[in-house]
């Protein structure tokens, strides 16, 4: 079977800075996968790579086996791929409905998500829909990132670090939200330092360190220890 | 009745600098560029104008209408093969490359139509008024002002109206995130300078019929455009015919008090807003 993403022998590099080195990586559809480990991991430039916002190389990220690799986040998302950017990096000077309307403009395909299903999934979303970004909670804040990705109805969709800075009671509702697309059939890849959250939700894990994979596996087939032993080093 | 007058004259110029103005107001609201030669393209496209007028006979409107879409796509050229090069963190590069513009203008503009004054002509209208409430008002003046507004109206209406007025914004927000949107900033950029282009002929249009003009003029159009951005504040579009409105008050005031001081007010007033509000009347937040 064809992995739907897949990485093969993945570098980012930052300049002469290398965050990445030589990753093998893939999700299958329908699947939810977690990539766990510590900060300055390579976990976040990981997802750079593979939503097109950093370069590499063509034939380094394969969807549907087709090399993807290389090509800009405008295209990339046009392919099916949608990222939930570290930060929520909402449009500041738009309301909330045009922060979900811009995602539109990257559609890779009719899914099922629209403006009325995301606010279905988000009900406050409605109801703040003229108010501006800035002016919600974190964790509505959140949502409004996850719907704007979610809107151009992704094959995959990749959550980067989505509970940061979140109360526990926000995390919640993120992360039931997270159950609620992956029970529609989106496939879905989350990069995560909260490790309660991550295993709660992932099906398969890749621990990071150093910008290498430590572990990979099935999320329940690894003791904490183990985990732990992966994502710190020791 | 001669003061209320002045300040109404005054007004009716604001509407022409609102015109300069809006193109400038337009592009650095976007994408944060201060296009040095919007003056000498302002100047450019009267020259354009003069030259559609006399070598093909078209009537002054219909040459405006013909040159209008030529006008985009030049401007959407010159975004999309020029200035996107030089866009990023060093903000010196577009300010040398549209200096380096305004100078291949005003040479070439010398070259191609010497250092002699030019009108453009829209017949009688020119020279006729009308009498609202005692005072007597150029035709010439008043459509400028109404099509500054319908200007400003139809800009403001593209960018919170529409789809492409989203992605404009959104874009001026953030030029990495609207790529997760699917959008490509540096087109985006290319149809906002299109735009500009379209604003700045309509806005060479109504400078050609209210004054003369020659290849060195484009640098105090584009002052009194910079003066009128910079009080309006800084990216805001209705802030600009507030600037204009300023400006051309002060000068009409100015101008009444001696004739010499004209310019000088618009300036001296530039210089209060500089000194007391630098982020302009309605700054963007």
């Amino acid at each position: 079977m064809t992995a739907l993403l897949e990485t093969k022998n993945l570098e980012v590099f930052y300049g002469d800075f290398q965050a990445v080195f030589g990753v093998d990586f893939h999700v299958n559809e329908g699947e939810t996968v977690a990539i766990i480990g510590a900060n300055g991991a390579g976990k976040s430039s990981f997802l750079k790579a593979l939503s097109g916002l950093v370069k590499s190389r063509p034939d380094g990220i394969l969807l549907d086996g087709k090399p993807v690799g290389g090509r800009p986040a405008f295209d990339m998302v046009k392919s099916g791929i949608a990222l939930v950017p570290e930060g929520r990096r909402l449009f500041p000077s738009m309301s909330v409905a045009d922060n979900l309307l811009m995602g539109e403009n990257g559609k890779s395909g009719d899914r099922g998500w629209n403006y009325e299903t995301i606010c279905d999934l988000f009900p406050i979303l409605r109801e703040r829909a003229d108010q501006l970004a800035p002016t919600l909670s974190g964790g509505q804040q959140q949502m409004v990132a996850i719907g704007r990705a979610l809107i151009s109805n992704p094959r995959v969709l990749l959550c980067d670090e989505i509970s940061l800075g979140l109360s526990p009671a926000a995390v919640k509702d993120v992360y039931a939200a997270i159950s609620e697309i992956k029970k529609r059939g989106t496939t879905i890849v989350i990069v995560e330092q909260d490790l309660n959250a991550a295993l709660s939700a992932a099906d398969r894990i890749y621990c990071f360190l150093e910008g290498k994979v430590s572990l990979a596996g099935r999320a329940d087939e690894f003791d904490r220890s183990q985990i732990l032993a992966a994502y710190f080093g020791s | 009745m001669e003061h209320l007058n002045t300040i109404v004259q005054g007004i009716l110029l604001g509407g022409l600098y609102a015109l300069y103005a809006a193109g400038l107001s337009l592009i650095f609201g976007v994408m944060r560029l201060i296009n040095l030669a919007h003056g000498d393209l302002i100047v450019l496209a009267a020259f354009v104008l003069l030259a559609m007028v006399t070598a093909l006979g078209l009537p002054l409107p219909i040459a405006l209408l013909i040159l209008l879409p030529f006008a985009f796509a030049l401007g959407w050229a010159l975004q999309r093969y020029l200035l996107n090069r030089t866009l990023g963190d060093d903000i010196l590069l577009p300010l040398l490359v549209t200096f380096g513009l305004q100078i291949l203008i005003q040479n070439g503009l010398l070259v191609a139509f010497s250092a002699d004054s030019r009108k453009l002509s829209l017949g009688a209208i020119e020279t006729q008024s009308v009498n609202i409430l005692g005072l007597s008002i150029g035709v010439v003046p008043l459509i400028t002002f109404a099509v500054a507004v319908i200007v400003l109206g139809a800009l403001s209406y593209i960018f919170y109206g529409t789809g492409l007025g989203r992605r404009l914004r959104a874009t001026s927000d953030s030029t990495e995130v609207v790529q997760l949107m699917g959008v490509n900033p540096r087109v985006v950029f290319a149809i906002a300078m299109g735009i500009s282009f379209v604003v700045l002929t309509i806005a060479a249009f109504f400078m050609g019929i209210r004054s003369n003009f020659d290849p060195s003029v484009g640098p105090a159009r584009l002052l009194y455009a910079f003066e009128a951005v910079v009080i309006g504040g800084l990216g805001s579009l209705w802030g600009t015919l507030a600037g204009g409105v300023i400006l051309g008050v002060a000068q009409a005031i100015g101008a009444r008090i001696n004739p010499e001081w004209q310019i000088l007010a618009g300036h001296l007033v530039f210089l209060v807003f500089i000194i007391f509000r630098p982020r302009g009347l309605f700054p963007k937040q």
